[in-house]
């Protein structure tokens, strides 16, 4: 690459200057790795997770098993066939028709015609799709797409299945659906799985062990509860007060929420919730032009979801009646939730505003928020969170005959 | 280590579920050329699959596989027979020595642009799932064959309507179809690993057609080539091919130039095995560039 330059000259010099720092810059370029010193065995059989933030490398650790890329070094030993569902209907044309696409995807996904052939009404039942089978796939609903798709992939029948952030597709109960199918195929044939997911609810279903990658190195190995509890702890550091995490917004941001602030019963900005203590969360709004708005149609709503990211609950004020009557351009809504029904551990806030149908503003998963334990009964006794995810008021009588 | 890969050895067991497969740099070759045979069945379908969206929501469909030729054929034998003038091989009609030029060259256009772009087009398939790349190449030329096949039929219907009679010359037709195969695919893919890094190159592959057939041979006969000029002539490799063809279908009347043969067979080894190792080489990690 590098031309010869007469280091006698000052053009030449220049020359030769500029060559070195290409060849810096080339350098470092070529110095990113992506995995390193990642090492692991899998037994057959095994259903393993992958977890870990965006940018730890389990996408390329799948691409480098399902061999779509080559390693640079390293030494990677599978037994057995390797099927790769790192998206559900790779490889469908919309053109053909729901029949069609199925031979087309088994076969890139590594089935044999006669394998389809022997599967096939097992795949249209499975997919739900069946009267639409000779149309093209292009007239589809989305859903009925991504059904015939995972109908195809869960019918693969490898020794070993690498399976990236795929079930984030499709409604809640077919992705279910496909949850149990996968589980279920596992189990009675002995298929190994390595399964990467955000959705640690879908992990913890189906994985007995857990890999948590950090930054292209393994963090953590073990079972699945422990992976995801350190996964969740090395996530903690947006939790500033009133702070809101870096998560991308929806909505026209005429209205935005600025900061989310849990108030205690003493009226000052708590980092933490009591079980069983009345919760008041403070959203402080703003808006964009400056201009006063009109609060009476907006619809504040506020979700608290588990550490796995399922919902527990949601609330807005048109469901309990209270509009907003108020014209302003900054202030703070409020929503106090009596007697915290949750028992101690780590939660998080959702919340959106809508006017007139219409996001204003929304974040998923905007803030943690930690509960401690409370004595939510009044006894002195703690409820352990190990009971459930709720902690429900009850009054026990005995009746005598 | 050493343990591990006497456990590869040994299990030279047929059974897919039980073998081992190792992966690490520079290992996959071996291994690459079995998988070829092991997907042939996805080669299969990745060919139908082009062949049955081809025509899909079109109102003539497979009629444009005749008409196209047909009608290049006849502007051609109109332009250049009739109002230019140009000779014709030997006593063959101008109609079919055009014809039998058109059938290599536009087996040759096609397949050039579909192999040539066929990384780009494919990239959302390859960067999900593994499967030798080749075949995505190689599949996407079945089309042309088809075409191919097609045009065969109008030059069958021509030579039947200038009582034109193939000789024995005409079963060699298979070699120079293989020529030009190899000449497309290898020029194909060597285009198709630089396009991954230069698009220019998507904007280049279609004006290379449309020069290519003023500097081939196509609508004219090779006599009009002046002698001295016939080496650096044939050094386009579509010159050797469509003399062959020529030579295959026309019989003795054909005009033939052995230099230019040779040329094209030279230069169409040496494009296949530089487009085949360019796209290995590229294939290996091409999916993090794209």
């Amino acid at each position: 690459m590098a031309r010869w330059a007469n280091p006698f000259t000052l053009a030449g010099q220049l020359t030769r200057a500029r060559q070195e720092s290409a060849r810096i810059r080339h350098e470092s370029e070529e110095d990113f790795w992506a995995l390193k010193d990642v090492s692991f065995e899998i037994r057959r059989g095994e259903r393993v997770g992958i977890i870990g933030r965006n940018g730890a490398g389990k996408s390329t650790l799948l691409k480098i098993l399902s061999r779509i890329t080559e390693p640079t070094t390293g030494r990677v030993e599978l037994r057995g066939r390797v099927a790769s569902l790192l998206e559900v209907g790779t490889g469908f044309h919309p053109e053909l028709t729901g029949r069609e696409n199925i031979y087309l995807n088994g076969a890139i996904l590594g089935m044999t015609r006669r394998e389809i052939r022997l599967k096939f009404d097992e795949i249209v039942d499975f997919s739900e799709v069946e009267q639409f089978l000779d149309t093209p796939v292009k007239r589809y609903s989305s859903g009925m797409y991504v059904r015939l798709a995972f109908a195809v992939a869960a019918h693969l029948e490898p020794e070993i299945l690498v399976v990236d952030e795929v079930l984030a597709v499709g409604d809640a109960s077919f992705q279910r659906k496909c949850l149990g199918k996968m589980e279920d195929v596992a189990d009675r044939e002995g298929r190994t799985v390595l399964f990467v997911s955000h959705q640690m609810a879908a992990i913890q279903k189906l994985c007995q062990s857990c890999i948590l990658m950090q930054s292209g190195s393994i963090r953590f190995t073990g079972n699945v509860m422990s992976s995801i509890e350190t996964y969740l702890s090395a996530d903690q550091d947006e939790n500033q007060p009133g702070s809101l995490s870096a998560k991308p917004r929806k909505g026209n941001g005429k209205l935005f929420i600025t900061g989310i602030n849990l108030v205690s019963f003493t009226g000052s900005v708590a980092d933490s919730a009591i079980s069983g203590e009345d919760l008041v969360i403070e959203l402080s709004f703003e808006s964009k032009d400056g201009r006063p708005n009109d609060l009476s149609r907006v619809i504040c709503s506020v979700q608290i979801l588990d550490a796995l990211g399922d919902s527990l609950f949601l609330t807005h004020n048109r469901m309990t009646g209270q509009p907003f009557d108020a014209t302003s351009s900054k202030g703070a809504l409020r929503v106090r939730i009596s007697r915290l029904p949750l028992p101690a551990g780590d939660y998080s806030i959702s919340y959106s505003l809508i006017k007139d149908g219409e996001f204003l503003d929304c974040i998923s998963q905007a803030k943690r928020l930690k509960v401690e334990a409370g004595d939510f009964y009044g006894t002195g006794e703690i409820p352990p969170s190990s009971h459930g995810k709720f902690l429900v008021h009850a009054d026990w009588t005995v009746a005598v005959v | 280590m050493l343990k591990s890969l006497s456990r590869f050895q040994r299990s030279k067991n047929r059974d897919p579920s039980q073998q081992w497969l190792v992966l690490e740099p520079n290992r996959i070759e071996k291994q690459y050329w079995k998988d070829l045979w092991r997907y042939r069945e996805l080669f299969v379908i990745l060919a139908w699959r082009d062949l049955a969206v081809r025509y899909k929501q079109m109102a003539i469909g497979v009629g444009w596989a005749v008409i196209r030729p047909f009608l290049s054929m006849v502007v051609f034998t109109v332009i250049f027979g009739k109002l230019a003038n140009l000779p014709t091989d030997g006593n063959a009609p101008y109609a079919i020595m055009v014809f039998a030029a058109l059938l290599p060259w536009q087996f040759f256009a096609s397949a050039l642009t579909s192999v040539s772009s066929s990384l780009l087009s494919g990239s959302a398939l390859f960067s999900k799932v593994y499967f030798p790349r080749l075949i995505a190449p190689a599949a996407s030329v079945i089309t042309c064959l088809v075409d191919f096949a097609v045009s065969f039929l109008i030059l069958a219907a021509m030579m039947i309507w200038y009582h034109y009679w193939p000789t024995w010359r005409m079963l060699t037709l298979p070699f120079w179809l293989l020529v030009v195969f190899c000449f497309s695919m290898g020029l194909g893919l060597l285009l198709a690993t630089w396009t991954i890094r230069y698009r220019d190159l998507t904007l280049l592959v279609p004006f290379m057609v449309q020069i290519g057939q003023y500097i081939s041979p196509v609508a004219y006969s090779t006599t009009i080539v002046p002698s001295e000029w016939k080496f650096v002539y044939g050094l386009n490799p579509m010159v050797g091919v469509i003399e062959g063809f020529r030579w295959a279908i026309i019989g003795k009347s054909a005009v033939v130039n052995p230099m230019s043969i040779g040329l094209s067979l030279v230069v169409v080894t040496l494009l296949s095995v530089a487009g085949v190792l360019s796209f290995r080489a590229a294939e290996k990690s091409f999916v993090d560039v794209i």
